[in-house]
Parts: C-alpha cells; sequence; structure tokens
C-alpha cells in the first residue's frame, strides 16, 4: 500500500511537469500566431509536434513509476 | 499566492462530492461494487462480446452476450469452436490430451480436472496453447475494417465513374477535404513533394484505422466499445510498421546520422552513436504507447466517472457522474480525432526525416 500511494505521488509529479511544459508550448504558439497569423499552420504543426516530444516523457515515465508500482 | 486561492476554490468544489458520501453509511449489508474489476473487464480482451446485464423477475443475474468463434492450434490440430462451451469458465473443451479452461478471459491447457496453478506471485504457471481466436477486440477490429472498406470503396467507385475532377457529392464530401488535407498539410509538409504518393497510402490508411477503431470503441453499446486501440498490441504493430517505414526506406544521410553523426569531434561521436541508435526504437515506442495511453486513460476515466454512483451507492451524485461523464465524453470525440492525426503526423515526420533529400 505504501508503494501503491508513493507511486501515485510520482504519477502526480509527472503530470504536472509535463503539463507545465505542454502549457508553456500552447503559450508560446498562441503568442506566435497572434504575431504572424498567416503562418500559424506551420506553427500548430511545429507545436504539436514538441508536445508529442513532451508527452512522449511523460509516458515513458508513467509506464516506469506503473511497472516498479 | 493567486494560485494558492484558486485552489482552495477548486478543493472548494469538490465539497458537494464529499457531502453525498453520506448516505452510503446507512447500506452497509449490500454487496461492494468492484470498480476496478469492472474497469480492467472493460477495457480487457473478451472471448464474448457482451450487450446486456439484468436482474430478471426472479432476483437472478442474467448476462446476454454473443459468443465468438475461439480457434485453438494444439498439438498438430486445430480446433474451432463457439466461446459459449466454455460456459463462462465452468467448462472445461478437449483438446488432444489436455483440457482447455477460459480463466479470467485467458485460455490454458489443464489436466482433466481443470486444475490452475500458482506461482508465488499469484501468477498462473498453466502453459497456453497457440491461440488464434477472434475475441471482442478482433471482432471490433474487423468491423471497422468492414466500415472502412465500405466507405471508401462506395467513394472510389464514385470517383472511376465520374472522374477525379467531378464536382464531389454525398460520401465524398466527407472524404475528400479529409484525405486532402492528410497529403497536402500533413504529408506534404513533411515528406518531400517526389515522394509523397510512395507513403500515402500507408499514412492515409493508418489515420481513417486509427479514427474509425477510436470511434467504434466510444461508442457504449454492443457493436462498440471495445478497447481496441487502447490495446498494446494493436498499437504495436501500427508502430511497427512505421518503424520498417522509416528504416526501410532511410536514405544514405539517415544512416549516416545514426552511424556517424557528421560535424562532431570523435568523441563526441562515440558518445553519440548509442543515443541515436536507441533514439531508432524510442520514436515508435513513444507512438506505441501514446495511442494506447491516451485511448486506453480515457476509457478508465468515462467508467471512474460513472462508477462513483456506484461506489457512494447514491442516486444524488447520479447528476454531477453523468455530467462529468458526458463532458470527458465529448472530449474522447476529440481525441479519437487527435490521437489519429498525430500518429499519422508522426509517422509522417520520422518517414520524412529518413527518406528526404539533405537540403
Amino acid at each position: 500500500m505504501e508503494g501503491m500511494s508513493l507511486t501515485v505521488i510520482g504519477l502526480g509529479i509527472i503530470v504536472l511537469g509535463a503539463s507545465l511544459g505542454i502549457g508553456r508550448i500552447g503559450q508560446a504558439a498562441m503568442e506566435a500566431m497572434a504575431r504572424q497569423p498567416e503562418i500559424s499552420s506551420k506553427i500548430q504543426t511545429a507545436m504539436i509536434v514538441i508536445a508529442a516530444l513532451i508527452e512522449g516523457a511523460a509516458l515513458f515515465a508513467i509506464v516506469v513509476a506503473w511497472l516498479k508500482g | 499566492m493567486r494560485a494558492l486561492k484558486n485552489l482552495v476554490f477548486l478543493l472548494l468544489f469538490f465539497v458537494p462530492v464529499l457531502a453525498f458520501a453520506a448516505p452510503e453509511e446507512t447500506k452497509e449489508d449490500a454487496p461492494e461494487f468492484d470498480v476496478t474489476g469492472m474497469i480492467m473487464h472493460h477495457i480487457g480482451d473478451a472471448y464474448d462480446f457482451h450487450i446486456i446485464s439484468f436482474t430478471n423477475g426472479r432476483g437472478e443475474k442474467v448476462h446476454v452476450s454473443l459468443p465468438l468463434p475461439v480457434i485453438i492450434w494444439h498439438e498438430g490440430h486445430l480446433q474451432i469452436f463457439m466461446s459459449s462451451r466454455f460456459q463462462g469458465g465452468a467448462a472445461l473443451v478437449a483438446a488432444g490430451d489436455d483440457y482447455l479452461k477460459l480463466y479470467h478471459e485467458k485460455v490454458y491447457l489443464t489436466d482433466a480436472e481443470g486444475t490452475i496453478y500458482y506461482d508465488d506471485a499469484h501468477q498462473v504457471l498453466n502453459p497456453k496453447p497457440l491461440n488464434l481466436s477472434i475475441t471482442k477486440n478482433v471482432a471490433s477490429m474487423l468491423l471497422a475494417s468492414l466500415l472502412l472498406a465500405m466507405v471508401f470503396i462506395s467513394v472510389a467507385r464514385v470517383y472511376a465513374k465520374r472522374g477525379g475532377l467531378s464536382v464531389p457529392k454525398g460520401l465524398q464530401l466527407a472524404i475528400e477535404p479529409v484525405v486532402l488535407y492528410i497529403r497536402d498539410d500533413i504529408v506534404g509538409a513533411q515528406i518531400d513533394k517526389d515522394k509523397v504518393n510512395k507513403f500515402l497510402p500507408f499514412l492515409l490508411t493508418v489515420f481513417f484505422f486509427i479514427w474509425f477503431n477510436n470511434m467504434l470503441g466510444l461508442i457504449p453499446f454492443f457493436p462498440g466499445g471495445a478497447n481496441m486501440s487502447g490495446n498494446i498490441s494493436f498499437t504495436l504493430t501500427l508502430a511497427v510498421f512505421t518503424f520498417f517505414a522509416t528504416n526501410l526506406f532511410g536514405s544514405r544521410h539517415y544512416w549516416k546520422e545514426i552511424l556517424w553523426p557528421p560535424g562532431a569531434p570523435v568523441y563526441v561521436k562515440l558518445f553519440l552513436i548509442p543515443i541515436e541508435f536507441i533514439g531508432m526504437f524510442t520514436k515508435p515506442f513513444a507512438l506505441m504507447l501514446r495511442l494506447f495511453a491516451n485511448i486506453t486513460a480515457g476509457h478508465i476515466i468515462v467508467l471512474s466517472l460513472t462508477s462513483i454512483i456506484f461506489v457512494l451507492q447514491s442516486i444524488y451524485v447520479a447528476p454531477l457522474s453523468v455530467l462529468l461523464s458526458l463532458m470527458i465524453f465529448s472530449l474522447e470525440f476529440l481525441v479519437a480525432l487527435l490521437q489519429a492525426y498525430i500518429f499519422t503526423l508522426l509517422s509522417a515526420l520520422f518517414i520524412g526525416l529518413a527518406v528526404n533529400e539533405h537540403h
């Protein structure tokens, strides 16, 4: 039970980090799109790719936490 | 400081939930509801397609489900029978000298008494036969393939009859913009123009196959509801396809970047090579996990929010629970499309990085 609760705290930290990162990307992308709406589709693609990279790292951590917990 | 205030407000929103929990204590004799078991059963695979369960007039629990074919290859014999012969795990089915037993939605080989052996960690030790059964997930996948074939063959027929440049009508109107968007904005933006047509069929198939499977999984009643795209074997297969598409068609530059990264001192190169080599595998691995985790998490959230009613055993939480479920449910329709889009975009990106000419 103690291991389980530690895993859950770990998962919380992972999700916190990933959401902070993705939030920053979203903010930066929104600002860039507002400044230059004509290239917003390019910005959107880059935004999703970088968000996917962060998500990938978070997923790795979640899987490890899940397997260890 | 403001963040703290927001947090307190957020916590206040959950106070009503705790308030509703009170009547639960008056019903101590009611059987405890197993949330984890129910959710795991719903997101897992099964040998029959569950349709409905209800309690009849005499107070007996009735399960209505569609049995699916079990296909077992054991000791050189192919055995095909309907999963109803297992009677939900109560009956054994003979296979050569051994017997087949359905135990926790898995088929094991046992002796004539159907003994199940465990190790210390309570893992089943019985061997499994070579199992090619049409399970719930496979049936759902076949249904999605059938739907895909029906939609796209009918649209293709119209193009063949009326010409590719005709004004679209009917189903064409729904399909053409999506296909064009994938060709021009997803694949065309990542892969060189002269190579787009080589990879477009694969990427279009991946997109529509994932999307159809996701949407079928969101239908909460009989023909849908299987957690197909939240099954790790399914996403593994798709990711392996992307892995092969990337590495089999990779250009000279792509392999050079991995095996002898240019523009770096030798000691950095030696450090980079293992990283690049691992990167070859982590990219499809992340693709696999992303689709699996997103779809499975969606199913789990909807089911957990619904089961709040049964955990607290109170009708007063029902409006809140149904409202939250509906919100997540509509979000999942977006996620179903978004995950198909991201899988296609990232596959196109990885393929593009490998096959594009060096600029």
